[in-house]
């Protein structure tokens, strides 16, 4: 399998990259690490006249703690520098928890955190939990900077909200009361294989009480979505099994799952339902896992 | 960013110095050119193996930094300042690595095909976790299919690379 003829830039500075991607226009593509656009690419769904790197970019590998803003994962950062990173074990072990459900080592060696969020498939393993953590990211482009919430970066399959011009630097995990989070995903096989469902929660416990809840469903709709009735009904409530029950029935309700050769669309909400509980109860339990 | 040669009908070529198997390597890649490509057509390392060519088989998993990685879904302009090993940076000249010793007194392969992959992974493994569970072995190798073993005899050799007692 050959690739189509293009020019390769590989840029130092942010600045050059949005640079050029504005010179190019919808004739480039970024690539970071390129499991999927190169994919693609092979696949004949996307051919580029020009891609610019941005492999170059060290400032967008880090993991760090910012006093004041939170963790700064950033855009760079590949999966296994997640599954691996110490911080984020001290902090939030329920990131690395959905890096090591993605893919398998070799990808996980290569896929990168904004490649993950900008290819934006309903199924993309790693902002359901970022998004169930409030994430938000920095986005900078030929003319200005801004900051968004994660969830309102997708505005459908395989779309986001960002400018051709435009790149995300990092992702910032506020300084949060949230007591605990994980991500449970299911796949036609444990390594390699795409999310047919998967539920991420992140829950504010206080003396058996729910004081929040964050609930986030992937690959049952256009785009990682929120279970929004499901978080309203919980909070304030005293923590039972029944109650998480009853949240998983009201997410079940909301999302919008498709038929497709994965699985059926009842089936995904069958999962979508046992999920919620099941990583509710986990979150209460056992924190950020 | 790598120097840049344009040629008179205005392609670009572009230079590109790695590390492979201990030896620098330098050369004038165009920017489609496949790492995977680049290693079996121009430098002869035909070890490193093609199958899927989309990430989902591991057949050609190479060392990046000690990292296993797929060399199809990398571009060989961007293998620029790496340091790599494949298949053929494993074994001297006539003695072979450990872990190939125990894929062969294991019986961990049938058609090979998967073989410099497998042992590629595996031995990544076994840098960073000498002594890993056969939980965790299966966990590194879950990249890399095999269409012949079942991956029962490859788990053994892995283990028994490990210097764990191992059932033969
Ligand atoms: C075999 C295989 C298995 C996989 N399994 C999984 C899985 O289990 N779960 C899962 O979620 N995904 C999976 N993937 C998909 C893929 O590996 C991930 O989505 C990965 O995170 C993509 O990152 P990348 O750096 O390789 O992206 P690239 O291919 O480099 O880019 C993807 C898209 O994002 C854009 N982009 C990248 N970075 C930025 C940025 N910083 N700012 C703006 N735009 C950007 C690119 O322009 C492109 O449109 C799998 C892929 C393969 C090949
Ligand atoms: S050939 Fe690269 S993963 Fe299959
Ligand atoms: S031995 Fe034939 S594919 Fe593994």
């Amino acid at each position: 399998m050959y690739l189509p003829d293009f020019e390769y830039f590989a840029p130092d500075s942010i600045g050059e990259a949005c640079q050029l991607l504005s010179q190019f226009g919808a004739k480039a593509k970024l690539i970071s690490g390129g499991t999927d656009v190169l994919v693609k690419m092979k696949n004949e769904l996307l051919a580029p006249e020009v891609l610019v790197s941005i492999k170059n970019l060290e400032e967008l590998k880090k993991i760090e703690y910012v006093p004041g803003k939170g963790v700064v994962i950033g855009a760079r950062a590949k999966h296994n520098d997640l599954v691996y990173s110490e911080l984020l074990a001290k902090r939030y072990p329920s990131i690395p928890g959905a890096a090591k459900q993605m893919a398998h080592n070799q990808i996980r060696n290569s896929g990168t955190v904004g490649g993950n969020i900008v290819n934006a498939v309903p199924s993309a393993d790693l902002p359901p939990i970022l998004i169930a953590l409030s994430a938000t990211v920095h986005i900078v482009g030929a003319k200005g900077s801004r900051s968004l919430a994660l969830e309102d970066v997708f505005t459908g399959p395989n779309t986001t909200c960002l400018a051709p011009d435009e790149i995300i630097t990092e992702v910032i995990i506020p300084d949060q009361k949230m007591t605990g989070s994980t991500y449970m995903k299911f796949g036609l096989r444990a390594a390699g294989a795409l999310a047919v469902a998967g539920v991420a929660a992140a829950v504010w416990v206080e003396n058996g009480v729910m004081k929040d809840a964050r609930i986030v469903m992937s690959a049952v709709g256009p785009t990682p979505m929120r279970a929004k009735k499901a978080e309203d009904f919980l909070k304030g409530k005293k923590i039972t099994d029944e109650l998480l029950a009853e949240a998983g029935k009201k997410a079940a309700e909301e999302c919008k799952p498709i038929d497709d050769y994965r699985a059926s669309a009842e089936y995904r909400r069958n999962l979508v339902s046992v999920f919620t509980k099941r990583s509710l109860r986990k979150a209460i339990d056992e924190g950020h896992v | 960013m790598a120097n840049v040669l344009t040629d008179k009908e205005g392609k670009k070529r572009y230079l590109v110095s790695f590390t492979i198997n201990g030896d620098e390597h330098q050369g004038l890649v165009k920017a489609n050119t496949l790492f995977v490509n680049f290693i079996r057509d121009e430098l002869d390392l035909t070890g490193t193996k093609r199958g899927c060519e989309l990430g989902d088989c591991g057949s050609c998993t190479v060392l990046m930094e000690g990292k296993p990685v797929n060399a199809c879904l990398l571009l060989a302009v961007e293998a620029d300042g790496h340091s790599f090993t494949t298949i053929e940076g494993l074994a001297t000249t006539n003695k072979l690595d450990l872990v190939q010793e125990k894929f062969i007194e294991y019986g961990a392969f049938q058609c090979g095909y998967c073989a410099p992959g497998m042992i590629l992974s595996a031995k990544a493994l076994l840098n960073s976790n000498p002594k890993p569970t056969e939980h965790e072995v299966r966990e590194a190798i879950s990249g890399n299919l095999c269409r012949c073993t079942g991956y029962v005899n490859v788990v053994k050799a892995i283990l028994a690379a490990s210097g764990q007692e191992v059932e033969h």
